[in-house]
């Protein structure tokens, strides 16, 4: 019985979701099966379609990954965006250099690691702030943002400018030589989702498998019990928060090297944020982060295709998976109740 | 001269949205709670304000259904946060993102119309005031309100026993509960109360200042106003300077469009943070225990001055 329930109230909650998102679209005149049809299987129709669902999915899984490790340690680092994007512009900073001929190679590796450092540092400073001065790291997060982003924007339409003319559209683009390869002639950089796949690895094993993700998920739990047992509960805290920050970085860089070919203000445009929807979702169980990346980036995708097929607007599938997150918290609240 | 008074009466009027947003939160963070949606509600309430006011071509109806809106947001966040005692954050961060997207797909058939607005209302006599009278008194209704809110939520959480009340619960909820207090009935009233601001706030947007609807209207503006509120520290003056400086810096950074010296103007609309998270680092260090007892060897006017500045966030903000 209590195994039936267990699985019961999880499957109302998404059935909830779906069925108030069919409402508001047979509200507003839409078929609702044909729009879900699209949504769950929109992105997968073309080789051109699932290549770019792949190129959202990754940075989506990355943000997704990093923010996993921070809720670990009982951290909300709603600062992903400005990670993201300040990895973006470290990489950018680093392939500005890049003169055909020289080793691209070379440049893609310095430009993430150095995306990573920044990112690192930037949700560093978070901790820092959080630990030394006690402002909430979801107000400093938030703050810092906006900062990313105008130090973004400064050298978009500052320094490093397009010769005559600064516009939204982005930097100067690399050469062609300096784009992550593509795979046929799709936009499917191939990189991406291996290096995405190849850090969801390492994470996976360092959360589950090693004495540090232990200490993390420990101090995460109850920082002050931790530190009793003598658990460094503050330096995990900081260490959770930079490998999330660093991971975030690096998806911002693999933005500009492989989707962008430029620095574009807004490197992370609302990736880190639907990230953190995934993290939510997964609640710090880095087994689900992958296939819910995967899914979250199927419906975002799907959903370019509404306009055009079923002339409605693509934010249903913002709503759809807001909804489903919101019921699966409402969910989780039920059953800790029911076990209680 | 002409044009800078013409200025600082657009900073004025710029500035309405943003002190209603900005006391709504005030209310219901003073409560201890956090309503994070901020950002979506103000669009869903703005959106539906608008729509209501282009269907049935009045507008007080459109501010009626705006606030309404932002109430019922509210009331979500309160029931989830309070009642369910979910993370406040997180539950405050999926409305945020749901309401943004559910105002863009609800308020589709709006999108570019042409709709009812709220119409100038100069105040006889005192608009003829040389300077003041155009920076002050010859606006609309909605705009008077705002000037007038910011001393009156100021008087009413200082002044009253319901403030009273209202600042115990975000303090120290278990010496009130002790008392007799109802806190929970409390924290839906402030967490509400404040979502009606926030309504009120979105159909500001949608229906005076900029009027009409688009995708993502005013997107951003709700997380501004969150980190205004911080900038401000809780107090409902230095909220006043903090979203009066927030809009003298997005004036400037449009006067400034041809500046020589290099600076590109859209970063002087995030100077506004930079400022905010250092204020708010001092503030809180300043308020630290550890650093109290270190002034208390200073003069007097020291001592003052640092216990004029330290003000923390409320202590149960967000438990």
């Amino acid at each position: 019985m209590k195994q039936l329930q267990s699985s019961f109230v999880p499957i109302a909650a998404i059935l909830s979701a779906i069925a108030l998102t069919s409402i508001l679209l047979l509200a507003y005149q839409v078929p609702a099966v044909d729009a879900l049809w699209l949504l769950f299987t929109g992105a997968l129709s073309t080789q051109n379609r699932m290549s770019d669902m792949l190129m959202l999915a990754s940075p989506l899984l990355l943000c997704a990954i990093g923010l996993t490790v921070s809720f670990a340690a009982g951290q909300y680092n709603l600062g992903i965006e400005g990670q993201m994007t300040i990895g973006g512009v470290a990489s950018m900073w680093v392939m500005r250099d890049y003169q055909v001929g020289d080793s691209v190679l070379m440049y893609w590796f310095v430009a993430i690691i150095v995306g990573f450092v920044a990112g690192m540092l930037w949700a560093t400073f978070i901790a820092l702030l959080k630990h030394y001065t006690r402002v909430s790291e979801i107000f400093a997060g938030l703050g810092l943002n906006f900062v990313a982003l105008g130090t973004s924007l400064y050298f978009v339409f500052g320094p490093w400018k397009r010769p005559g003319v600064a516009s939204m559209s982005g930097t100067e683009p690399l050469d062609e030589s300096a784009w992550l390869p593509t795979l046929d002639a799709t936009r499917l950089a191939w990189p991406t989702p291996i290096i995405a796949i190849g850090i969801l690895i390492i994470i996976w094993w360092v959360i589950r498998h090693t004495h540090w993700g232990l200490q993390v998920r420990a101090s995460g739990l109850s920082p002050l019990a931790s530190a009793r047992m003598g658990v460094p509960a503050v330096r995990r805290m900081f260490e959770a928060m930079a490998v999330s920050g660093g991971i975030a970085g690096v998806a911002g860089a693999l933005q500009v090297l492989g989707v962008y070919h430029a620095l574009v203000p807004n490197v992370a445009s609302g990736i880190g944020f639907l990230g953190l929807l995934v993290a939510l979702l997964a609640r710090a169980d880095i087994r689900w982060v992958a296939p819910l990346a995967l899914f979250f980036a199927i419906v975002t995708s799907g959903s370019i295709q509404l306009p055009l097929a079923l002339s409605t607007d693509s934010s249903i599938a913002g709503v759809l998976q807001g909804m489903l997150v919101l019921a699966m918290i409402i969910a989780r609240s039920i059953q800790r109740r029911g076990e209680a | 001269m002409n044009q800078l008074v013409t200025d600082i009466a657009s900073v004025v009027a710029m500035s309405a949205p943003m002190l209603l947003a900005t006391m709504g939160i005030l209310l219901s963070e003073r409560a201890g709670v956090i309503n994070l949606s901020v950002d979506g509600s103000l669009l869903l309430a703005g959106m539906a304000g608008f729509a209501a006011a282009f269907l049935t071509g009045n507008v007080v109806v459109g501010f009626v259904i705006a606030a309404s809106v932002g109430a019922i947001v509210a009331a979500l966040v309160a029931y989830l946060g309070v009642t369910l005692k979910l993370s406040q954050t997180a539950v405050g961060f999926v409305l945020a993102l749901l309401c943004t997207d559910l105002s863009s797909f609800l308020g589709n058939p709006y999108v570019q119309k042409q709709g009812p607005a709220v119409t100038a209302w100069p105040i006889p006599g005192l608009a003829e005031v040389p300077f003041l009278g155009v920076v002050l008194f010859s606006h609309d209704v909605v705009i008077y309100f705002s000037l007038l809110l910011v001393p009156l939520i100021a008087y009413g959480l200082y002044k009253t026993r319901v403030g009273l009340i209202l600042r115990g619960v975000g303090e120290r909820p278990d010496a009130l509960y002790a008392r007799g207090i109802d806190v929970i009935k409390v924290r839906y009233l402030a967490v509400i109360a404040g979502g009606v601001l926030i309504g009120l706030a979105g159909a500001a947007y949608t229906l005076d200042l900029k009027q009409g609807w688009t995708y993502r209207h005013v997107a951003g503006t709700g997380w501004i106003a969150l980190a205004i509120v911080i900038f401000g520290a809780w107090r409902p003056w230095r909220i006043v300077v903090g979203s009066y400086l927030f809009a003298v810096l997005q004036t400037a950074s449009t006067r400034l469009q041809d500046n020589d010296w290099g600076v590109p103007t859209q970063v002087l609309q995030v100077a506004p943070f930079v400022v905010m998270i250092l204020v708010l680092a001092i503030v809180n260090s300043v308020a630290s225990p550890r650093f109290q007892r270190w002034i208390l060897d200073m003069p007097a006017p020291v001592q003052r001055f640092f216990r004029f500045i330290s003000s923390p966030a409320p202590a149960a903000l967000g438990k």
